[in-house]
């Protein structure tokens, strides 16, 4: 799905991965941690990716997967075109330090399996996070890579 | 603005000694900034205890955590108590997971809380 950087699309976000989710066969908290590390994401992207709300175009691919060794989940892909940052300074804050504001990535790595950015050629971040489904069991009679 | 100017607000009572504020609704990045202006409205009156009801709160993320620290830096600012009264296991999943609940006063009834 595409939004638009604006902060009134992040109820509706939530809304359609949670389904997703759930189709996928995640299990209740894992469901909300999706929909908590994607807000994060979102909510980043808006802020100081874009420096504000704006129109400008956010990507969402959600996907579930199996993979050969039978453990299966949900792959979230945000995709955007704002400003670029060095991957490898996209790190949490130190939590010591009580104050309102840069908690989002560290709630993202703490609630997802994987958490990866990376820098597109050709502008923008690309985030791709993963959440294995409990035990990692696959769904009966499911089979590869699904995209919703 | 006033308290009632953020949807999340469905309530404002006061007691003795104290003032109660209802939530209601799901705190996000869209929702924080008249939650923050509406909370800080209620600050200001420097209520001893200020008591936020959040039963109704379904869901919050980083910039919902990010406005309670600031409310609670005002109210301690003022010597005042700040009180969080029936968290949900998502909601205070959230603070565990910043570990900011350490810093917070969490009661499971409004009466302990008042009472606190």
């Amino acid at each position: 799905m595409t939004i638009t950087g604006s902060t009134d699309s992040l109820p509706v976000v939530r809304s359609a991965l949670a389904r997703m989710a759930e189709l996928e066969g995640m299990a209740a908290e894992d469901i909300h941690k999706i929909t908590l590390a994607v807000d994060e994401a979102l909510a980043n992207v808006i802020k100081h990716g874009y420096g504000g709300p704006c129109d400008k175009p956010i990507h969402i691919k959600l996907e579930g997967f199996d993979e050969p060794d039978g453990r299966g989940g949900i792959r979230v892909e945000v995709r955007d075109h704002g400003r670029q940052v060095d991957p490898h300074t996209i790190k949490g804050r130190d939590l010591d330090d009580v104050r309102p504001g840069g908690l989002g990535v560290h709630i993202m790595r703490t609630v997802m399996d994987k958490v990866e950015f990376s820098c597109p050629i050709d502008g923008g971040m690309h985030l791709e996070m993963v959440k294995y489904r409990d035990g990692g069991a696959r769904k009966p009679g499911d089979a590869g890579a699904r995209t919703t | 603005m006033t308290a009632k100017g953020s949807t999340l607000v469905k309530e404002v009572r006061q007691e003795t000694d104290a003032t109660v504020v209802v939530l209601s609704g799901e705190v996000d990045m869209h929702q924080s900034p008249a939650l923050h202006a509406a909370l800080v409205d209620v600050a200001n009156g420097r209520p001893k205890r200020l008591v936020l009801n959040m039963t109704d709160v379904g869901y919050m993320d980083s910039s919902g955590v990010g406005t309670l620290v600031e409310l609670l830096r005002r109210v301690n600012g003022y010597k005042g108590k700040l009180a969080l009264v029936n968290l949900s296991a998502r909601v205070k999943s959230v603070f565990e997971i910043t570990k900011l609940d350490k810093f917070f006063s969490i009661y499971l009834t409004e009466e302990q809380a008042l009472n606190g």
